[in-house]
């Protein structure tokens, strides 16, 4: 069977948007509903957020959607029974995102022959260092999920030739040096970094996130990337929201289609 | 040398560097550059004349004669209190910030728990006329209110960390955050031997001073370098490390590190990471960590803001499992009448993590041909509205 990541990207015919969320917020339950309203709306990729104690690279918004998951009894190992019953609903790519203690806890080889028996496609662990994860390719390439690594604007080309060797599935170009958080547009010097990225012409898409948010920021970054990643101003509706459907669609529309 | 740090960053089991790629250029310019930049001579020569000059190096050797009939055995006391600043946390940031400089760096951030390292920052950016932001929990703040005073007076800006349990581990996640924000201009001085590689060795070669100063004291003061036992308090393990440095291959050298048992090691206030941790990833280093099951970090416990986190530097984490230290705890309340001992008997108010180290006489079988070194990692000047809160004395 095809990794779905790689067949998303590969048949993509418009720019791809992944929609990034923390498992179990606003409730614990909740983590299969987003996931179903976000194919309705048109989402291509859902990216699950395994909350953590210590996320020292997100800004203040998914800072406490992990505090408000993990107060809610959210676990990896309940994360991955949730991710089983998603798989039966939706068809969309599956990723899961999150720090490496929760994994290294539950086991590195436990966990990936999990999360891929529970449907998962791909893997972000932002704090897994490379050579680390070198030891780990052969089971993850056996189990068909693809990893994606990041790349932020300080980041050397030698390394990103590197990362891009490593990863599979896509980037993960991150847009600014920043932690997570939402911003109203990308500056010129953003938009000649995609415009570089690009350039690369490297082995793997990229999508870029970190502070895209509305309709302008996308259409930003999809000039040159593969794609978008949204996160932070999606939990910032989905704390506020009452009713997912119909939120979850009008917020996917009116970010990737003018007003 | 089998307790040195290896090529990739680790001690045995335990460091490395795991962090997110933002703050990897940072760091790698920093691993890439450090021990080259510490060798140079004219590093060597301010980074010594400043530890003389303006820290106050050496600090003595005192022999505390009172204390040692009390327990039996040679008692001295390196006296790191005695460090300008007020703790051994100083030897540390005048090393990193001649490192920044040389890097070409503009602005400092630092995180606190007991404001020591946040005072012994602001001091040192003020020496050099660098901007400096330190982060401290809002907890820490409160109950160390003198020293986030300090840090103001000396021209630091001081930020609250509100997340979590508002203490040191959370000032710390705020440094990386605005680490991460702003990667060209800015150095993060990290205050204790914890975080990714290179920090961990590089904070232990600033403080191995310490030891270094230690073995020519005694030499001089009872004909040989190695005592019997050398007892330090372990928050993140950055006086420890330092006064155990030059003694990690002397293996007839006990070497006793004294964590903070806070309430009681098995009464879920604590933050006695050896009794209670396993193996897992916190600021970009695996060690030793007080986590659930599920690899949450707990949030610990002590009197002490300096020893209140939930892991030690990967060395120790190495340390411990290898069994070259001895890890020994003790509640607030045996630090505290340590604390109130040493006023007593030898005229000398401690900081109340060193009184941990102080509390781990007792527990000792010390017998009267012992020479036992206790790191006096700092004064209690900072601690003086908790010892009132305590009461006892
Ligand atoms: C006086 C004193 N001793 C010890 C510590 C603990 O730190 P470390 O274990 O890194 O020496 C602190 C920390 O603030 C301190 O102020």
């Amino acid at each position: 069977m095809k990794n779905r990541i790689t067949e998303l990207f590969q048949h993509a015919k418009k720019p791809v948007l992944s929609v990034f969320y923390t498992a179990g917020f606003p409730n614990l339950n909740d983590t299969g509903t987003i996931a179903t309203a976000l194919e309705a709306a048109g989402a291509d990729l859902i990216e699950i957020g395994i909350p953590f104690s210590d996320p020292v690279a997100d800004g203040p918004t998914i800072q406490a959607s992990n505090k408000q998951a993990l107060d809610n009894g959210m676990t990896v190992e309940l994360l991955l029974k949730q991710v089983a019953a998603i798989r039966n609903q939706v068809t969309l790519p599956i990723i899961l995102m999150g720090y490496v203690n929760p994994v290294m806890q539950y086991g590195f080889e436990r966990f990936f022959t999990d999360a891929a028996n529970a449907g998962v496609d791909g893997l972000i662990l932002p704090d897994l260092p490379l050579d680390e994860y070198e030891t780990y390719r052969e089971l993850t390439t056996a189990l068909n999920l693809s990893i994606s690594f990041l790349i932020s604007p300080t980041t050397s080309e030698a390394r990103i030739r590197k990362i891009d060797a490593s990863s599979s599935g896509f980037i993960y170009a991150v847009s600014a040096s920043s932690t997570t958080g939402a911003k109203a547009e990308f500056s010129a010097e953003q938009s000649e970094y995609f415009a570089k990225l690009k350039a690369l012409e490297l082995k793997n898409p990229f999508l870029i996130g970190f502070g895209v948010s509305n309709y302008k920021t996308y259409t930003q970054v999809c000039a040159h990337a593969a794609g978008a990643i949204v996160g932070s101003s999606f939990v910032k509706m989905l704390s506020q929201t009452k009713d997912f459907d119909a939120d979850i669609k009008t917020f996917i529309t009116s970010l990737t289609t003018p007003k | 040398m089998k307790y040195q740090v290896d090529e990739r960053g680790y001690y045995g089991n335990f460091g490395g560097a795991y962090i997110p790629e933002m703050l990897y250029p940072n760091v790698e310019e920093l691993r890439s550059q450090y021990l080259q930049i510490i060798a140079q001579p004219e590093f060597q020569t301010e980074f010594n004349e400043l530890l003389r000059a303006y820290v106050g190096r050496p600090t003595p050797l005192y022999h505390a004669t009172r204390l040692s009939e009390k327990y039996n055995a040679a008692i001295y006391l390196k006296r790191e209190d005695l460090c300008h600043t007020g703790a051994h946390k100083i030897n540390n940031t005048i090393g990193q910030i001649i490192l920044a400089k040389r890097l070409g760096k503009q602005k400092i951030i630092a995180e606190t728990g007991a404001g020591q390292h946040g005072v012994a920052t602001a001091t040192v950016c003020a020496l050099m006329g660098m901007e400096c932001i330190v982060y401290m929990g809002k907890l820490d703040m409160e109950r160390q209110r003198p020293n986030v005073e300090r840090m103001r007076i000396l021209g630091a800006q001081v930020i609250a960390a509100v997340s979590g349990n508002m203490t040191l581990k959370d000032a710390t996640n705020e440094a990386m955050r605005h680490w991460i924000n702003h990667p060209t201009d800015t150095h993060y001085i990290i205050g204790s031997v914890v975080g990714p590689h290179p920090y961990p060795h590089m904070v232990a070669l600033f403080q191995s001073v310490i030891s270094e100063e230690i073995k020519k004291q005694l030499q001089q003061a009872i004909g040989q370098p190695n005592p019997d036992y050398v007892i330090a308090c372990v928050g993140g393990g950055s006086n420890a490390a330092g006064a155990f440095y030059h003694y990690l291959n002397e293996v007839h050298v006990n070497l006793v590190g004294v964590e903070a048992a806070g309430k009681g090691v098995d009464s879920g206030e604590s933050a006695a990471t050896t009794a209670l941790g396993k193996p897992g990833v916190l600021h970009g280093s695996k060690t030793l960590l007080m986590q659930t099951t599920d690899g949450q970090v707990i949030e610990p416990y002590s009197i002490s803001a300096g020893l209140d986190y939930p892991g030690i530097g990967p060395l120790h984490s190495h340390l411990f499992e290898t069994g070259r230290v001895q890890f020994l705890n003790a509640t607030d309340e045996e630090a505290m009448q340590a604390g109130i001992e040493l006023a007593r008997t030898e005229g000398i108010i401690p900081a109340i993590e060193s009184a941990h180290a102080l509390a781990a006489l007792s527990k000792l079988e010390l017998t009267a041909e012992d020479v036992v070194v206790v790191n006096l990692s700092g004064r209690g000047d900072k601690d003086l509205e908790t010892y009132i809160r305590w009461g006892k004395y």
